[in-house]
């Protein structure tokens, strides 16, 4: 059984005919040709497949492309300029040696952007201490190494860049 | 295009050393904007024409037969190519190799094993129609428990890679039996699986009809060495190696599981057969990596060492037992390094295999150092106990100073400072009796191992170098990067020995059909690689002079090293931990880890640095999380995934550090350097364990030192 | 996975009648977990009816102090909430115990409670299991039962609800309103989890059909602390081995009231009455809240595998009480 559906791919409208069992990551690799997201466990038990959608990270392999017509989608490649100047996270992960083997790495950077944009949001981690800012309005959470770590844990890296990807982050977290 | 030429020369004398320029500098990853982006292209990202997609079918058993196989609902389901069974499959030129011998036979030797395969339009049409096979078994006993006191046990022939299974020397019995001190512990790992972040992956293309009327294969892998999988698979499939081109410029991790093809590129080739003409595409999906990419042998060890009163060891015995398959041995050399870590006079090793019915081990990083050094480094801290000694000092009282199996010099050995700087700066003066030392909730202790890795590296390489049209060179050898840095390193070498700015390199490499290259594995393909790229280099300079024009190519072979033969070469290093261990849960946090390597010439300080610190934490995970849990009624390891198989997140990997002692090793080759991917998980499990000891006076002999094992009741 | 039919519902009411009307049907929200099982085929559903287009993605004060939360806010927005991060820190903390950002970023507060066990059994159809399919054995009794139940599990299954959030709404007392064919009925969280017995199949009250719609959740009494500890193998990004959710009323140095619920020692987020009968009016002391943790644990049944359990779940309640009768108010 398939499905129509378009969605906005690191900017580009593409419609597309799937299978409604696709998830959103094997739309994005096989139909697409958009392999910047990576396949490493399928079950979300890994992070390599983190893109964002509408905005937010997530693991485009537990959902279905189907049910995202007319979202969003970023990729690490999509977070890149068009004239293929790097994303600033991008260009620390470099400087920093924040990978090896690079497989994690699209998702990591990914998953990154998001964490970002949620710590600015003041959404709190589990390293996070309770309490709100005055009057409850969330304020900005201020990242510091542990925060970062415990917010990148749903990135797993079998190389051991960790420590190298934490810095990157914190690189970028203090502009 | 497959390129034929007959192997070139090589140079039979030693080369003069490298003058270093690039090398010894940090440039970033060469490789590193199209991995930021996600663009550089892995073994399935190729962009490839109307592919079929492979979904493996696997044995439900661990031992027996498959009697029948129903495919015709698999058949007739939307998008079905085809279903291979064992009845149809394509039968192989050569099937002696039973682990590669892929739907050869109705066999069942382990569960998980492939017993067929459905090739259909789409990923999901294709494990759709997988799972609408009914297979019928005759189901025999399995047997898949390893223990010490199983009457099968059996001495090897050798051990991996090519070493005698059992040493004696002097005599152990009444060495310990006169011993001041004596330790007699046995020590056990469990088994544990590689697991790359890229799953194994092979996309296969079967020409059957190429231009000149013989068949071709192109394979487009991820692999440790495209050669080795050339020269594997073409045999199978009778063809001649130059008809098989392998193609694998990134690799997404292998740890060793990628440096032997497996039975998952034979299925890919067996499915291209079957549809000539179109990419056939398996991706081992995570789960099945756990039976059908190799795994580290579950070991189980007794060391017993005996020491004078002045701390020097008078014994040293170390005696292992391991699995294997009932298919094809593999021997892992797991009490190897203690032929050669420490002094004594008398020393005994061996190895026992049980052969079960287990799907093959293989490589995994360190196979045999890794969990070798477990237990032979927590028995020497148990011995510092014994003695009274601090366990540094115990390292360095038994230092030896030549290699103790045949009195060969060392070429550069520099444990004992490695041991002094590392306890310097990482504060171990601050260590207190074992359990002792408690912050808020948690106990605290540290602990040091010592490191090694052999110096392997062997012949065989061919680098080829061409002056290109834009006044810069080429160069073309077929080594891999598995996030080791190849890209980088051997473009800083090939400037330095071609004495051109880095950016004049042009570095092809993870193709067959570029000049042979050895495999990715035993810490040895820069070392081989590199010096094989300087011998050509010369070569080339020789040839053509400083200004050659544009075409101007030379090849050549990896030059001799009659040092190697003179001296006993190898890495060395000694690694230092703090554990905290939480006194209600036992939770266990290592906020700090040092590492202090004797390595040779560092070609890349910031790739080698991530390098170190890669091992060193999977080193940490191998004490704390690793374990494959085999279900023996099923036969089949039950937490096959990331959520049950656990490998640290970034919220486990606290303040780790690599350093290492300056210098090139004046007898490892033109580069002098040694090898760098496995030595720092060498040590680094005995070293967090040794801090726990440390920090709870509970002492963990069996991995992975999980917080059940650390409650106090 | 089998071919499925996808529909958006519109409406609450018509989702259910969708489903109903269907034996093969299934809701989708975040998919986190019923993605994950239609691929290893736990799970096989032939029409899914997607729900996250439904106005149940708010989280409103009700007159009394507590929170109404809509089915199919996500579990980062729901940790994140002003109100409940100041009110019922044991739930923003349980949530953000669980799974990844990415992940929480997609599970939905009703999908939290209905996910299923990570039972490696359960979640492998080569091997034999009775939540799976019923009758056809227990494969974990036999095998491998680290990660098992000691409480409540019974001879046809042992395996553990895997929720933290579940854990937290058991000690705040939280009700789960469901939408069914007869309309909206009111389901307290203790009852909505079910033990094994003899049906392990069914892991909750649920029929067929019926949509959870909100979880109410009642204000804690002024005064009262609550926090959520979990122990597991590594440092995140794990299930627990054991965690404990407390919520506690002191009156100086003594323990006027404690609302505590374990998890991972049952198929169910446990409450731990008896615990609490002890710690009534009890000094709060180290021993008096690992003698009630004992009283609790007396009933434990631990399988080979996993007898620490017991241990680590006193010593690490006895851990969060200390930390919530003695802290300083942060």
């Amino acid at each position: 059984m398939d499905s129509q559906l378009t969605l906005h791919v690191d900017g580009e409208p593409r419609s597309l005919t799937v299978d409604n069992r696709t998830t959103l990551l094997d739309a994005l690799r096989d139909r697409l040709g958009v392999t910047s997201p990576k396949k490493g466990c399928d079950h979300g038990q890994c992070g390599s497949c983190t893109v964002l959608l509408g905005g937010r990270r997530v693991v485009s392999c537990l959902t279905f492309a189907v049910a995202h017509d007319g979202a969003e989608v970023t990729t690490a490649e999509g977070l890149a300029e068009a004239d293929g100047r790097l994303h600033p996270l991008q260009q620390a992960f470099l400087d920093h040696d924040g990978f090896q083997c690079g497989y994690c790495t699209p998702g990591q950077i990914c998953s990154a952007a998001g964490m970002l944009a949620e710590a600015e949001a003041g959404h709190p981690s589990s390293a996070t201490a309770d309490g709100d800012g005055p009057g409850g309005v969330p304020r900005p959470v201020p990242l510091d190494e542990e925060e970062i770590r415990e917010r990148m844990s749903g990135n797993l890296c079998r190389c051991g860049a960790y420590g190298n990807i934490v810095d990157a982050i914190r690189a970028v977290a203090g502009r | 295009m497959t390129r034929t030429e007959e192997e070139p020369a090589r140079p039979t004398e030693p080369l003069e050393p490298l003058n270093p320029r690039a090398v010894g500098t940090s440039p970033v990853r060469l490789d590193g904007p199209a991995k930021v982006t996600g663009t550089a292209p892995y073994a399935w990202e190729h962009a490839l024409r109307d592919p079929v997609y492979v979904h493996p079918l696997q044995s439900a058993i661990a031992r027996g037969r498959v009697l029948r196989m129903e495919t015709g609902r698999a058949e007739a389901a939307e998008g079905v190519a085809a279903v291979l069974t064992p009845r149809n499959a394509p039968r192989l030129a050569d099937s002696s190799d039973r682990a590669l011998a892929v739907l050869q036979s109705d066999d069942v030797a382990f569960r998980g094993q492939f017993i067929g395969a459905v090739l259909a339009a789409s990923p999901e049409a294709a494990r759709h129609a997988a799972s609408l096979v009914d297979v019928e078994y005759e189901v025999e006993p399995h047997d898949t428990r390893l223990s010490s006191d199983r009457p099968d046990l059996y001495r090897p022939e050798a051990i991996n890679p090519a070493d005698e299974a059992d040493t004696e020397e002097g005599d152990v019995e009444a060495a310990l039996a006169a011993a001041h001190a004596v330790v007699d512990e046995t020590y056990s790992t469990p088994m544990e699986h590689n697991n790359p972040m890229e799953p194994h992956t092979c996309v296969a293309v079967w020409h059957g009809a190429s231009d000149d009327g013989e068949p071709a294969l192109t394979v487009y892998d991820s692999t440790q060495w495209p050669y080795g999988v050339r020269m594997t698979l073409a045999p199978l499939f009778a063809l001649a190696p130059e008809r098989v081109r392998v193609i694998s410029p990134h690799v997404g991790g292998g740890f060793g599981s990628k440096g032997l093809p497996h039975a998952h590129h034979v299925l890919a080739v067996l499915a291209a057969r079957t549809v000539p003409g179109r990419p056939a595409k398996l991706a081992l999906t995570r789960q099945q990596m756990f039976c059908l990419t190799g795994h580290r042998t579950p070991t189980i060890q007794r060391v017993r060492l005996g020491a004078d009163s002045g701390g020097r060891l008078t014994a040293l015995s170390h005696e292992a037992v391991e699995q294997t398959a009932t298919i094809k041995e593999f021997a892992e050399q797991t009490a190897a390094q203690s032929r050669m870590m420490y002094a004594s006079p008398n020393r005994r090793t061996s190895h026992r295999l049980a052969a079960l019915d287990v799907p093959v081990p293989s490589w995994m990083r360190a196979p045999g150092e890794a969990p070798g050094a477990f237990a032979a480094e927590v028995a020497m801290d148990e011995l510092a106990h014994a003695l009274g000694l601090d366990p540094v000092e115990l390292r360095v009282r038994n230092d030896p100073e030549t290699d103790p199996r045949d009195g060969r010099p060392w070429s550069d050995r520099r444990l004992v400072e490695c041991l002094r700087t590392g306890a310097r700066r990482f504060g171990w003066d601050a260590r207190t009796e074992a359990g002792a030392r408690r912050e808020g909730d948690w106990l605290v202790g540290l602990g040091v191992a010592a490191s090694t890795y052999p110096g392997f590296g062997g012949p065989g390489s061919v680098a080829e170098i061409e002056r290109t049209s834009d006044g810069g060179h080429a160069v073309r050898i077929a080594a891999a990067d598995l996030g080791t840095g190849t890209w980088t390193v051997l473009t800083q070498i090939a400037a330095d020995a071609l004495e051109c700015p880095f950016d004049a390199v042009h570095l092809e490499i993870g193709d067959t059909a570029l000049p042979t290259a050895t495999v990715a594995g035993g810490s040895a393909g820069v070392t081989a690689w590199g010096s094989t790229i300087v011998a050509a280099a010369r070569e080339f300079r020789a040839q053509h002079g400083e200004d050659p024009a544009p075409g101007a190519r030379t090849r050549s072979g990896m030059p001799e090293n009659p040092d190697l033969r003179r001296y006993s070469v190898a890495s060395f290093g000694a690694q230092f931990a703090e554990a905290r261990v939480h006194a209600d849960t036992g939770e266990v946090r290592v906020p700090r880890m040092l590492g202090v390597f004797s390595a040779g010439r560092i070609i890349n300080p910031r790739t080698a640095r991530s390098q170190f610190i890669g091992g060193m934490i999977m080193g940490m995970s191998m004490a704390l999380f690793e374990e494959s849990v085999l279900d023996h009624g099923t036969g089949h390891v039950v937490n096959h995934d990331f959520a049950q198989y656990h490998i640290p997140t970034s919220a486990d990997v606290l303040d780790i550090e690599a350093t290492w002692l300056d210098g090139p090793d004046p007898h490892a080759g033109p580069l002098g350097s040694k090898g760098i991917g496995e030595i720092g998980i060498v040590g680094s499990p005995a070293a967090v364990v040794n801090a726990v000891y440390n920090a709870t006076g509970i002492r963990v002999r069996d991995l992975p030192v999980t917080p059940d094992k650390l409650l106090r009741y | 996975m089998k071919p499925f039919d996808y529909s958006r519902a519109d409406d609450a009411g018509s989702a259910v009648a969708a489903v109903m009307a269907r034996p093969d049907a299934a809701f989708l929200a975040g998919g986190t977990n019923l993605v994950d099982h239609m691929k290893l085929g736990v799970a096989a559903p032939e029409l899914l009816v997607d729900v996250t287009g439904l106005p149940l993605d708010r989280v409103e004060e009700l007159p009394d102090g507590g929170l109404r939360i809509g089915a199919t806010v996500r579990n980062s927005d729901l940790a994140a909430h002003p109100l409940v991060r100041r009110r019922l820190p044991v739930l923003s903390q349980a949530l953000l115990a669980g799974a990844s950002g990415q992940l929480r970023n997609a599970a939905t507060t009703a999908g939290n409670l209905l996910q299923r066990t990570r039972c490696g059994y359960f979640q492998d159809v080569t091997t034999p299991c009775n939540k799976r399919e019923p009758g056809s054995g227990c494969a974990a009794i036999g095998g491998w039962n680290r990660y098992h139940a000691v409480l409540g599990a019974s001879e046809h299954c042992v395996a553990v609800h895997p929720s933290d959030m579940a854990v937290a709404l058991r000690v705040l007392d939280a009700v789960v309103t469901v939408l069914g064919e007869d309309g909206e009925r009111r389901v307290p969280v203790g009852e909505f989890h079910r033990l094994p017995g003899e049906a392990p199949e069914a892991d909750t009250v649920l029929r067929h059909g019926e949509l959870v719609t909100a979880v109410e959740v009642p204000p804690l009494p002024a005064g009262t602390r609550s926090g959520y500890r979990k122990v597991r193998d590594r440092a995140s990004y794990a299930f627990a081995l054991v965690s404990v959710a407390a919520a506690v009323e002191t009156d100086g140095d003594r323990v006027r009231e404690a609302r505590i619920a374990f998890g991972g020692l049952a198929h169910k987020p446990w409450r731990a009455e008896r615990a609490e009968e002890a710690l009534r009016g009890a000094s709060a002391t180290d021993e008096a809240f690992r003698e009630a943790a004992e009283a609790e644990l007396r009933a434990a049944r631990p399988l080979p595998g996993n007898g620490f359990k017991i241990p680590m779940a006193r010593n690490t309640l006895a851990a969060l009480l200390r930390e919530l009768t003695t802290e300083e108010r942060r």
